[in-house]
């Protein structure tokens, strides 16, 4: 099974890398097209500012690249917000997988919002054998409001999406290579589907 | 639900561990990566690795230890101690780092802040600040608390969030050290003046200190050493008293 994380500067993808040796699993960091469409599985990494993540991504052509997969395809919280429409970190465009708008926190609460929140909701293969109420790791300033692609639901000044699905791909707001053994667990179960 | 967070500190000296950490069970409890591991598997929900050497080798030191405590560690952990460029933040973050925490450095240029934010993002700059009450109010200390400024602390902070900073490490220097209690005054003053996560620090002696850090302190997150390194309270048995408080927990 080939696992190809998209290498496109941004961020912290080191972290990500251990999480999957963790696994037994070794992944392919690439920015090369067609080692990228070969591959079972696909991570989208992203950590950082979303206008200077996305011109880093349309440079190189991984734009349209990354929208065309057809393999399972799993974005990690900046890579999950960058497949939605919209983001209103530097209103930036996104590449339009995820059918809705990424918005900034309102200032009634912290943001970032950062440490350990409870996913609930779940419906995904990709939380198979996670108990509804689990905990993971997540930081962030932006979210993605619920939507018809949602399939997994957390709280911070209200209900918001903490993963979303559309066919082939997948996007989790929290940081699974970071979330002990609940998000081993989902990690594992996105490593099932390239298999 | 967010939960609270409950935060070991190590003090890391030339890549081992300091403070005379006792553990039965460990193997070897000088070294940062076992204990780490154990602390993640009691319930710590991070880790703070705080490097006090001072040698040429340090930078070097640090990357490789920062390497290793990634690979076998599943949450998430800030490491600080004598940061003072992009570069070095740079070297930590490619090796695996979550956050990287800055102190005297930013006091004295505070343009390091935003040049972080700018360059990493606010998630992963934590700004420590170590604070004092003097007769005319809370003041800034630098070099771990040894140097006294007369800049005022709630400005500080104020400036620190302005620069884009993803969260504050308060030390109340008065407080650390007494196994007294958390300063949960300034803490929930610092709460209302800034609108990023605070992380407690300084003065955790019993349980219920920590339950008043996060009630009356409105801290989002509290870290301790000594009481965890010595065993005066194992963080699970901690994060049972605090759910039982109604505090929330991941447990």
């Amino acid at each position: 099974m080939k696992i190809v994380l998209i290498n496109y500067g941004a961020g912290n993808i080191q972290s990500i890398l251990f999480a999957l040796e963790r696994l037994q699993v070794k992944a392919v960091l690439s920015d090369d097209p067609e080692e990228i469409r070969s591959a079972d599985l696909v991570i989208f990494p992203g950590v950082g500012e979303a206008s200077s993540a996305m011109a880093k991504l349309k440079a190189t052509g991984l734009d349209t690249l990354v929208s065309s997969l057809k393999q399972p395809v799993l974005g990690i919280c900046l890579g999950m917000q960058l497949m939605c429409n919209y983001t209103e970190e530097g209103n930036t465009e996104g590449l339009g997988i995820f059918d809705t708008s990424v918005l900034r926190f309102p200032g009634s609460v912290k943001v970032p919002q950062i440490g350990w929140n409870t996913i609930t909701e779940l419906k995904s293969p990709l939380f198979q054998g996670i108990k509804d109420g689990s905990h993971v790791y997540t930081v962030h300033s932006y979210y993605a409001p619920l939507c018809d692609n949602t399939i997994a639901v957390s709280e911070y000044a209200g209900p918001y999406s903490a993963a979303l699905q559309q066919d082939n791909f997948y996007g989790v707001q929290f940081h699974p290579e970071k979330s002990s053994a609940v998000g081993s667990l989902i990690l594992s179960n996105f490593l099932k589907m390239g298999s | 639900m967010l939960t609270k967070r409950i935060i070991p500190c190590l003090d890391i000296l030339n890549g081992r561990t300091v403070k005379g950490i006792n553990f039965v069970g460990l193997r070897d409890a000088g070294d940062p990566v076992e204990l780490g591991r154990y602390y993640a598997e009691e319930g710590a929900d991070e880790l703070v690795f705080l490097d006090i050497s001072a040698t040429e080798q340090k930078r070097k030191t640090l990357a490789t230890l920062v390497r290793h405590i990634a690979a076998e560690v599943d949450i998430p952990f800030t490491v600080g101690g004598g940061i003072s460029s992009v570069e070095d933040v740079d070297v930590l973050l490619k090796n695996g780092a979550d956050k990287v925490s800055v102190n005297s450095s930013a006091v004295r240029r505070p343009e390091l802040i935003s040049e972080l934010v700018g360059k990493f993002g606010s998630q992963c700059i934590v700004v420590a600040i170590d604070a004092k009450k003097g007769e005319d109010g809370w003041k800034v200390h630098l070099v771990g608390g040894k140097v006294a400024t007369d800049i005022d602390f709630f400005a500080w902070a104020e400036e620190v969030a302005d620069r884009g900073a993803g969260e504050i490490l308060f030390t109340s220097m008065d407080h650390d050290g007494t196994k007294a209690g958390f300063a949960n005054e300034t803490l929930s003053e610092l709460s209302e003046r800034v609108n990023i996560p605070i992380i407690a620090s300084g003065g955790a002696g019993t349980m219920p200190h920590f339950r008043d850090a996060f009630h009356q302190g409105k801290a989002d997150a509290a870290l301790a050493a000594s009481v965890f390194h010595f065993k005066e309270m194992q963080i699970r048995d901690l994060k049972k008293y605090l759910r039982e408080e109604g505090i929330p927990m991941r447990i």
